[in-house]
């Protein structure tokens, strides 16, 4: 086996793709490092469905192998990277942690896949999700319960909980996640780690299994913005199997160039959302991230309230679009081509009844069900309508307050982890887990959700939103909010824990 | 009551199927006939993650047809979502087109030729949608299977008003629908191999009544004439159910050619609830006036246009303007031969007749040579030698024939085969006269005054001059001579 040194989960994407790529280390050292670790250490945590370790290596393996034939690696060069498991992935097992699809196979990548093994990162694994990304805390998954690496007793959020929980727990420098209503960023923020949520039509869909087609960005899951950025950077881009993918039209204000002060915010205007503060959130989220504001405060920049007036109705408008949509994107599963089947006598509608009834989920069904009520002749006009009125207001709402500042600043999520099973009965606080993210999606604005370092015991994120196509905008501002924070970067208990088994 | 106290009440919609490389939304190629599951992708088997990509040709071509119905066109156009379960709809739904189809508001209307000659035909609409894979029932006893191949090829479907009243109209509609469509090049509008497809509805109402009566739908329908039967049969069956005391039912009912009736298929009672939405995987389809010019401009002449030309302004009987209606090879040599100088009028008989003749030989001995493709100045001098007297009818069918064998200019032919007919007066002197010696009797009898004996004389020219004489001039000739007039 390799004599190089072995991973640390300290190390960023940067690092070991720099590492790799001027041969200081083997793509196939790195990868086995974290397969190890996963193989430790993933039995407590369940943030993978599938761990492709021998297609994993066998690709690492490769790239050492072109790099000692003289090429230069991509910017992922040898980066080991987490998959959440509704992007398909070609010859592996793409399950959307439903029981319906548990031996579908695609026989593509989905683009954001195929971008990645262009930069030359390895995936290693397809990561757990509540089904088809239903859900808020990955409880919702058919094969198991991923649990935060922070607290084992937690949820890690969701529904890339998966994802997120795998890059907290150091079996992956990076991941990529789906959002749909807050579905990389909340659990980010339980985790500890950083999310992207695109602007819409920034990153390819093609090859995402869809939940809500209209709110649906893939995004990276990473230790810092920074990581964040580079992943952003190759899986960015119109693609022509999404007809829904765009390129910016304009820069939105001046950026800074990377090697500025990274922690000086002089002329920049940050809103700070009123209705995303409300009474009812506990200190322990409000506390650390009004603390961050005020050290951007301290930075230079000029930050006042701003209203958005139309919030409190953004989590209805939400689940009414996003389950209608889902309704749709959900029926392909009939099992007639792929999908586990169960066979009919009597005809071919009620075999794909009986198996959709058998192979999803009790929250996927009840999704679908109000999804086809939503859009049922007669009720059409008053709930997928309105609801398709009222995201024009949302819109309009974010469109007027960036008129006067660049950015807004937020809680990521009202909650810290919560523990296991808390909320599984009761649905409906678990929809109100994305209160702060979802508008987001229907604005199709880009959000990053970055760690607030002092936040203790569990983490918090910071939301930092911005107009569409502003992602440098926002990673510019999550640079300063790292770099003021007086305290290290943290690690979850299970990321400090070593392969050879001494964490407790 | 008597069936004259009833009218019919028909509305067609109507399914092309457009001639693209490639499906509406993925690669794959539209191909009849393949084996099954061969012309399929991520996208058309609807698997996970998969999105569509519409195919720009495809709404070019849906824009064609709706300017060609003379339709008014959404100038921001987009696809909807039609949601229902079955197993030849991989996605459970079909993208279709809800309330801003590509074309709305058109019209339709029945030629001259027709009995109902001038009535206006409204169409609703005209939009773009994919078509469905096919269940094949009979590849495996236990169970259907199905092929995916059609699946996602595009569909144009034409959509009219309730406005036709008779199934000898709505035959006379869909025959000059199919005509239109078949000059805009999108489609090969086959009824037998499925590609242009109607389905129309149908109610009966009594004379003077204003409200429509309930109305079945009838499929199966693969070709025009199956269409009027089914309608004549449909209409009759509804007025002796309705007269009888019974009640039309709303149904899909299938006509059946061999019994010449129509029987239910299913009924639309518990018609789907098909909770169409607007298509959030595709971006909503803007269309330029600029866009539109350059469509409108590739158009061309429509039959109706081109049926007015042949009828009003060039006088051609309607037997001929049918045939060049609907033969746009023909009707290409005609307009480039008239464009050559000949006579529309003198030009026709010779394509309809002549050339089509030729055209039949040719096929029947398998010969490759494409009579169409005859120079149409070789064709315009042809006329041109009959009308100045160089050629005979007789002789310039002989040359019509070199020229299509050979190649040949008309005039090189009359040279090589030394034809050209001889119209001098003096040239035919000497035949002429060895006529008259050769016959003694004959030229008695017409100085007798029997007219017909000059017969045998004008044989005898046209034999000695091996038929190259004009006959008119041998006749008069002769006269001269021997009358002296
Ligand atoms: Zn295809």
């Amino acid at each position: 086996m390799s004599s190089q040194r072995a991973s640390t989960p300290d190390e960023s994407v940067r690092e070991i793709s720099r590492a790799v790529r001027d041969g200081e280390r083997s793509a196939e050292s790195v990868t086995r490092a974290y397969l190890d670790r996963i193989d430790a250490l993933d039995d407590r945590v369940g943030s993978f469905l599938t761990v492709d370790r021998d297609g994993a290596v066998e690709y690492a393996r490769k790239l050492d192998r072109r790099r000692e034939a003289g090429a230069t690696l991509g910017p992922l060069a040898g980066v080991p990277v987490a998959v959440k498991d509704n992007l398909c992935t070609n010859g592996l097992r793409t399950t959307c942690a439903s029981r319906l699809l548990e031996s579908f196979v695609p026989p593509y990548d989905a683009t954001v896949v195929s971008r990645l093994r262009d930069a030359d990162a390895v995936v290693i694994g397809k990561t757990n999700l509540d089904e088809f990304a239903m859900g808020s805390s990955t409880e919702n998954s058919g094969f198991q319960p991923t649990r935060n690496p922070w607290d084992l007793e937690r949820v890690p959020g969701g529904s890339s909980g998966g994802s997120a929980a795998a890059v907290a727990a150091g079996f992956a420098p990076a991941a990529l996640g789906s959002d749909t209503g807050g579905s990389i960023r909340q659990p980010a923020a339980l985790c500890g780690v950083v999310g992207l949520k695109p602007t819409y039509g920034r990153v390819s869909r093609y090859g995402l299994v869809a939940f809500a087609s209209s709110l649906d960005q893939v995004g990276p899951i990473t230790y810092d913005v920074d990581d964040a950025a580079l992943l952003f950077s190759v899986i960015a881009g119109p693609d022509p199997h999404d007809d829904t993918t765009a390129a910016p039209t304009a820069t939105n204000g001046s950026e800074s160039s990377p090697d500025a002060d990274r922690s000086d915010l002089h002329g920049l205007r940050i809103g700070i959302p009123r209705e995303y503060f409300p009474d009812s959130l506990p200190e322990d989220v409000s506390l650390p991230v009004r603390a961050a504001i005020d050290r951007l405060r301290g930075a230079g920049a000029d930050v006042r309230e701003v209203t958005l007036p139309h919030t409190n109705v953004a989590i209805a408008t939400y689940y009414v679009l996003a389950n209608s949509e889902a309704s749709s994107n959900l029926a392909r599963f009939d099992a007639v081509r792929y999908g586990r089947r169960i066979e009919h006598d009597s005809d071919s509608l009620a075999m794909m009844a009986k198996s959709r009834s058998a192979g999803l989920g009790p929250e996927v069904q009840r999704r679908i069900m109000l999804g086809t009520f939503a859009l049922s002749a007669g009720y059409y006009d008053a709930y997928y309508g309105k609801a398709l009125a009222v995201r024009d207001r949302l819109r309009a709402d974010f469109e007027s307050a960036f008129d006067d500042v660049d950015a807004l600043v937020a809680p990521t999520s009202p909650l810290v982890a919560f523990p296991l099973g808390s909320k599984v009965s009761d649905p409906v606080s678990m929809y109100l887990c994305d209160i702060l993210t979802a508008s987001a999606n229907l604005a199709g604005i880009p959000a990053l959700s970055v760690p607030c370092r002092d936040a203790h015991p569990l983490p918090v994120g910071l939301q930092i939103l911005g107009p569409r196509f502003s992602e440098e905008r926002l990673f510019r501002i999550g640079r300063a909010h790292e770099e003021l924070s007086a305290a290290p970067l943290p690690r979850s208990p299970i990321a400090m824990a070593s392969a050879e088994g001494d964490a407790s | 009551m008597s069936a004259s106290d009833w009218e019919a009440v028909v509305g067609v919609e109507v399914h092309l199927q457009l001639a693209t490389e490639s499906k509406m939304f993925c690669g794959c190629p539209v191909r009849f006939g393949a084996p099954p599951n061969t012309l399929v992708c991520p996208v058309c088997l609807a698997l996970p993650g998969a999105l569509p990509v519409p195919n720009a040709l495809a709404i070019r071509h849906a824009i064609r047809v709706a300017l060609a119905l003379g339709c008014s066109i959404h100038r921001e156009s987009r696809f909807d979502r039609k949601n229902y379960f079955y197993p030849d709809l991989p996605k459970g739904y079909q993208i279709s087109q809800f309330d801003r189809p590509f074309g709305y508001d058109g019209a339709l209307e029945l030629p001259s030729t027709s009995a109902f000659a001038g009535h206006r035909i409204r169409i609703r609409r005209v939009h773009l949608e994919e078509d469905t894979g096919k269940l094949i029932h009979d590849a495996d006893p236990r169970q259907s299977v199905v092929d995916l191949n059609r699946a996602g090829t595009p569909l144009v479907e034409i959509v009219t008003e309730p406005d036709l009243r008779d199934a000898d109209e709505v035959y006379d509609y869909l025959r000059e629908l199919h005509l239109t469509l078949s000059y805009l090049g999108v489609s090969d509008c086959d009824l037998e191999k499925g590609s242009m497809r109607c389905e129309p509805n149908v109610s009966v109402r009594r004379r003077g009544a204003t409200e429509l009566g309930t109305k079945t739908e009838v499929k199966n329908l693969n070709s025009f004439r199956h269409v009027r039967d089914a309608m004549r049969y449909e209409v009759t069956r509804q007025i002796e159910l309705i007269e009888s005391g019974g009640s039309v039912v709303q149904e899909t009912r299938s006509w059946n050619p061999e019994t010449g009736r129509t029987a239910a298929m299913r009924a639309k009672e518990e018609a789907h609830d098909y909770r169409y939405f607007p298509e959030p995987d595709i971006a909503p389809i803007t269309t330029s006036e600029a866009e539109l010019d350059a469509i409108r401009s590739e158009l061309g002449e429509s039959p109706a246009a081109r049926r007015a030309r042949y009828l009003e302004t060039l006088g051609l009987p309607s037997e001929h303007a049918d045939v060049f209606l609907h033969d746009p090879a023909m009707a290409a040599l005609f307009d480039a031969t008239v464009a050559e100088g000949a006579d529309a009028k003198a030009v026709a008989p010779w394509i309809v007749g002549d050339l089509q003749r030729e055209r039949n030989e040719r096929a029947e001995r398998n010969a490759s040579t494409d009579v169409l493709a005859i120079a149409p100045a070789s064709l315009a001098r042809l006329l041109a030698l009959v009308a100045d007297g160089t050629l005979s009818t007789a002789l310039a069918r002989e040359v019509l024939t070199a020229v299509l064998d050979s190649g040949e200019s008309p005039d090189r032919i009359v040279e090589e085969r030394d034809l050209a007919q001889i119209s001098s007066a003096d040239a035919l002197t000497p035949a002429i006269e060895a006529a008259i010696e050769a016959n003694p009797r004959a030229v008695e009898d017409i100085r007798a005054g029997n007219d017909k004996a000059i017969g045998a004389l004008v044989g005898h020219v046209m034999r000695t001059t091996k038929g190259k004489a004009n006959p008119a001039l041998v006749n008069q000739s002769l006269r001269e001579r021997i009358l002296g007039a």
